[in-house]
């Protein structure tokens, strides 16, 4: 699952830069040995051929993308196809909707998600998670303040679980964590995602359509 | 394996805040304000910082009733601050349950030689420092966040500037210090040997970086992001203005977009014409009993 030497010619990958850990998602994919890009406007956006929706306050992020009128684009180009990662906030951000608030959210995965699920910030821990998707080795799974997956829709892959919850799912080209990849040296699961950005670039290169939206 | 308390997780957190607005709030209808403008924390308090140099007597840690009901008004982490030492306080706050406790110079220090072993709490700790030497000294005794100190209810911006400056000097001359002058360098800085190789390696200090201390417009956050601050903290600015939801947005939106001037224009315009940032004080009338940055070393 190694990403092949060239990726960063071929693909270009974006963090949504209006709030949160997107320098830590940038050295990760950097250590996954691809380059990848802050996202904070529309004309950033359309140039990328995946985007993570990192870690930070999803209620924070949400007003700016209204503000800054990010929501709609980013939500009509996941829709047609763009591979989209979200990690804690990112989870919260793309869902369905927030059990128990009245949150606005994307709805781009068919998720319902519990804030703060395992606690406040006392109870944020490191948790050796097993992942099968990433082989027999357990992922050193660090959640902060995380949410988890409460309900899930029929297409919606569970990948893995902690105390009976979903927390790592996944439905065509999204991918949800509720715990933060970016802040270990293991970077099994970026490259998981390289794989989803590769995969969609190619069958989109394969129909003879490109992905990548010209700058309007 | 489940562990709680870690140094990533509590360094974890403050780096989900990154790029974000703390605003200091003494009511949960000020702290819903604060999260609906998009704040991503708030600070409780019982008197924001101009108030409490207004009162002038020994300010304490907030009342603990106070600080739940804000914990209870807001889905966004909820800060506390403690006396500089005081660990009493800090162990209260910790069972209370808030996600960040900030051992402040803007409270009245308990002990005037020693602060809180940040190490021993589950609960993570944000400091205030002037300079590199200060900021690995707290880093030393656990803290996972600094902000600089500023000058605290002042409204004036010169002293973050002045801090934030300092740490980031200090930092870029250690990344071409050779190797062999580290130490005599942690002997000046006053600071382990281990965090100043860290700190000359990385380029940064191993925690989040904030501005605090006198942040009062949109252009005043948009400097400090562009000074080196990973995010902003409030604290009179917001709710000594006339208008305190515009100046929260229009701050929010300055920290998202700091580098674009057209984003501070509009940010500034949606103030009004009538807005008025907080009165201010020029520091240099001020005698340096009545300084709070001093406070702590």
């Amino acid at each position: 699952m190694a990403p092949k030497a060239g990726i960063s010619e071929r693909i270009s990958i974006g963090v949504l830069a209006l709030q949160g850990d997107v320098e830590e998602h940038i050295a990760a994919m950097r250590r996954a040995g691809v380059s990848a890009v802050g996202v904070k406007t529309r004309a950033d956006l359309a140039r990328v051929d995946g985007l993570i929706v990192p870690g930070g306050e999803s209620t924070t992020v949400m007003k700016l993308l209204a503000r800054f009128e990010l929501g709609k684009p980013l939500q009509d180009r996941v829709r047609a196809g763009l591979p989209l990662w979200g990690t804690c906030m990112g989870t919260i951000v793309v869902a369905r909707e927030v059990v128990g608030l009245e949150q606005p959210t994307l709805g781009l995965i068919d998720i319902a998600v519990r804030r703060n699920a395992f606690g406040r910030q006392n109870d944020s821990a490191e948790v050796a998670l097993p992942i099968p998707v990433l082989g027999a080795e357990p992922f050193p799974a660090i959640f902060i303040r995380a949410p988890w997956i409460e309900r899930q829709g029929r297409d919606v892959q569970s990948l893995a679980e902690r105390d009976g919850h979903s927390v790592m799912v996944r439905e065509r080209n999204v991918l949800c964590t509720s715990f933060h990849p970016e802040l270990t040296a293991d970077t099994r699961v970026h490259e998981y995602f390289l794989s989803m950005v590769l995969e969609a670039s190619e069958a989109s290169r394969a129909a003879g359509i490109g992905n990548r939206r010209d700058v309007a | 394996m489940t562990e709680t308390g870690t140094i990533t997780v509590k360094r974890g957190l403050a780096q989900m805040l990154k790029g974000g607005v703390i605003m200091d709030v003494v009511t949960p209808e000020q702290a819903a304000i604060a999260q609906d403008a998009g704040a991503v924390a708030v600070m409780a308090l019982e008197r924001i910082p101009a108030d409490i140099r207004a009162d002038g007597g020994v300010a304490r840690m907030s009342n603990l009733e106070l600080v739940q009901s804000i914990m209870d008004a807001v889905t966004i982490p909820v800060m506390a601050k403690v006396r500089i030492g005081h660990f009493a306080e800090a162990q209260a706050l910790q069972a209370l349950g808030v996600d960040f406790i900030d051992e402040s110079e803007v409270l009245t220090p308990a002990d005037e030689k020693y602060h809180v072993s940040k190490h021993l709490f589950t609960t993570p700790f944000v400091c205030g420092a002037r300079d590199l030497g200060e900021a690995l000294r707290r880093i030393a005794e656990g803290a996972a966040m600094i902000r600089s100190k500023g000058e605290a209810g002042s409204g004036n911006i010169v002293e973050a500037v002045r801090h934030m400056r300092s740490i980031r000097d200090a930092i870029k001359e250690l990344t071409v210090v050779p190797e062999e002058e580290l130490t005599a360098r942690a002997r000046d800085l006053g600071a382990p040997l281990e965090l100043v190789r860290e700190a000359a390696r990385a380029g940064r200090l191993p925690v989040v970086l904030f501005c605090a201390g006198g942040v009062s417009t949109p252009a005043d956050a948009a400097l400090m992001m562009q000074l080196g601050a990973e995010g902003i903290f409030v604290g009179s600015g917001i709710f000594k203005s006339n208008s305190p939801k515009a100046f929260a947005k229009a701050i929010v939106d300055a920290t998202t977009h700091f580098e674009d001037p057209n984003v501070i224009v509009a940010a500034s315009k949606s103030l009004g014409k009538g807005a008025q940032a907080m009165a201010g004080i020029d520091l240099r009338n001020l005698p340096e009993s009545e300084l709070l940055a001093s406070r702590g070393n």
